[in-house]
């Protein structure tokens, strides 16, 4: 029973880093209609960002959490200014093309900046330890830290998106972009702003992640295909679809390397055919097929 | 008139290719294989990409397990190379069937999407499953002791084996090129300039494109069954999506338009990776550069400009 309760106690801080990642993703999709395949990079420059910062320059872990995904989100802007500006009216697979690019240039320039090594960071004092739950576990209290971030980021992205006028901005902007530039609205700038935001917040992943997942080239690769994961089984574009994706995607990796650690590798994969063959849009995804 | 001097050219080329071996240094012929291979690997790419319309991201997939197949079968029963091809070609084949048949069902975004994602899965076996595969060691130290059909020939000699695979890469071109040109080739293009038109002419189009997957994932297999041998080792980064990424270039480079554009983007494309590897490690970040740039700025590449000037021309 103990064991149970920790595998999905694992699954959750897992579930919740994935959604704030893979919600990144379908915000860009939603207001660019680009598939960002950079997105795995963002992250890992948020990571590589923390071990410098906390790691090599000594500044506190919170301060760290500010800067870095600030600077990711300055980075995008001037990716979106410098490449994607030229391919928003282009077919859809010139600006698949330019990401695959742009995941090619980030990966590359983060091994030539960093090497190949692998780095750990820790977690701040007041994070480091365990709690106990009743019933035997033990749970890191930097993981329900995790949660907390998680949590506060699917209310907060609720919040933005339901009851702001910015959010109703981006919806509108992702809705029909014509419309909403007869409408007085600067779509040129929330579309960069779109951009920026889903980076920030692939680059938030990042810093979160740093103290609990080994900081090494491939850790890119591995969210990329965890948050397209993600989207496929939640549906492309769907809020609730990427929490639900992430949780899924969780309860795989968390019960999977519970009971099925010899086939844990193509789990994941095994969930989103099961997904794709009965709900091809997704569980909670809504587009028509084309 | 311009029929005609295109036949004359490619019938130089090929003349030029055959006698290559004794024309130029030995170097070259280790730099003419990879651009046939690679090549090949390419026009396969771009059969699902410039004709149907598809971006796939997983393409090395196909071209990875051919060549463990081929590495694979030579080093455990010694069989033919020409039995080992056959099973490279199938084994890509089966691969992307079943990839494809979870891919195709969507549009190009999803298409996009899953390729890249079942491409890394494959990667992710390939480097564990270490009974078989023999994990990041990849699997070398194998000969190759006959063609098949008879033929007695050194194949550990390279421009003996640089033939072999003129021949067949030839033989796979024509193919395929067939394929481009029949009524299948057609319908495949017609769903890439317009799939909802294709489907109420009461054409199945997810079935075109599986079929289109299929095919490409047999010739890259067969690719791959050519290049273990050739590198006499297959390893991982012949299946990681770096690998994918080349084909993706090499049809940027040359010009997805056209049929011979992908051989031509990947002669470039070896000429530039020899030349750029010899003064800096950074391979890999100026040739996300270089395709950045192509999409945004030359999106009809190298042969594809010019055979459009040449041919819009009076």
């Amino acid at each position: 029973m103990g064991s149970i309760g920790m595998a999905l106690l694992n699954s959750l801080d897992i579930g919740l880093l994935l959604f704030v990642i893979a919600v990144g993703l379908n915000i860009i999709f939603g207001v660019l209609n680009i598939i960002n395949f950079a997105h795995g990079a963002l992250y890992m420059l948020g990571a590589y960002l923390a071990y410098s910062c906390i790691g090599m320059w000594g500044m506190p872990f919170w301060l760290t959490l500010l800067i870095a995904p600030l600077a990711v989100a300055a980075l995008a802007v001037a990716i979106d200014r410098l490449m994607l500006r030229f391919i928003y009216q282009r077919d859809i697979s010139d600006s698949l093309l330019l990401t695959f690019a742009l995941l090619l240039i980030l990966n590359e320039s983060v091994r030539l900046v960093w090497g190949t090594g692998i780095y750990v960071v820790d977690p701040p004092t007041l994070l480091q330890g365990t709690v106990h739950f009743p019933g035997g576990i033990t749970y890191p209290i930097y993981s329900l830290f995790v949660v907390g971030v998680g949590l506060v980021f699917l209310v907060g992205l609720w919040f933005l998106f339901n009851r702001t006028r910015l959010g109703k901005i981006m919806r509108a902007a992702a809705l029909d972009r014509e419309m909403a530039q007869v409408l007085c609205i600067n779509t040129r700038t929330v579309i960069t702003g779109a951009f920026a935001f889903g980076a920030w917040l692939a680059a938030v992943g990042g810093v979160v992640a740093a103290p609990m997942r080994a900081i090494d080239p491939g850790m890119g690769d591995k969210i990329i295909i965890e948050s397209f994961i993600v989207v496929v089984i939640g549906g492309l574009g769907s809020f609730p679809g990427a929490l639900l994706g992430a949780i899924v995607l969780g309860l795989i990796y968390g019960l999977g390397g519970r009971f099925l650690p010899d086939v844990n590798l193509v789990l994941p994969f095994v969930g989103m055919a099961i997904v794709l063959l009965l709900k091809p849009h997704g569980l909670l995804g809504k587009g028509a097929a084309s | 008139m311009k029929r005609r001097l295109t036949q004359l050219v490619l019938i130089i080329i090929l003349a030029l290719l055959v006698l290559l071996p004794w024309i130029t240094p030995y170097f070259y012929i280790f730099i003419v294989t990879e651009i046939l291979i690679l090549g090949l690997f390419a026009a396969s790419f771009n059969l699902i990409f410039g004709y149907t319309g598809m971006l796939s991201f997983g393409h090395a997939a196909f071209f990875g397990v051919g060549a463990y197949a081929s590495a694979l079968l030579l080093q455990s029963s010694e069989w033919p190379l020409l039995a080992c091809l056959v099973v490279a070609v199938l084994t890509g084949a089966a691969l992307a069937l079943i990839i494809g048949y979870f891919s195709v069902r969507l549009n190009e975004v999803y298409f996009s999407m899953l390729t890249l994602a079942f491409g890394m899965m494959v990667y992710a076996v390939v480097h564990q499953w270490r009974s078989v595969t023999n994990g990041s060691d990849g699997i070398a130290g194998f000969q190759m002791t006959s063609l098949g059909l008879g033929l007695d020939l050194t194949l550990g000699n390279p421009s003996v084996y640089y033939h072999v695979v003129l021949a067949i890469v030839v033989a796979a071109t024509a193919l395929l090129y067939l394929v481009c040109r029949s009524s299948f080739g057609l319908i495949l293009t017609a769903i890439r300039q317009n799939p909802e038109r294709v489907a109420f002419c009461g054409l199945n189009v997810a079935r075109y494109r599986l079929a289109a997957f299929t095919i490409a994932g047999a010739f890259a297999g067969l690719a791959g069954g050519l290049m273990a041998p050739f590198l006499r080792i297959a390893s991982p980064e012949l299946v990681h999506w770096s690998m994918s990424a080349e084909p993706v270039l090499m049809s940027i480079l040359g010009g997805t338009g056209y049929f011979l554009g992908p051989f031509f983007g990947a002669g470039m494309f070896v000429l530039l990776e020899t030349w750029i590897t010899s003064w800096t490690q950074a391979w890999m970040l100026v040739l996300g550069i270089i395709l950045a740039l192509m999409v945004m700025f030359f999106r009809r590449g190298v042969l594809g400009t010019f055979l459009d000037w040449w041919l819009e021309r009076k």
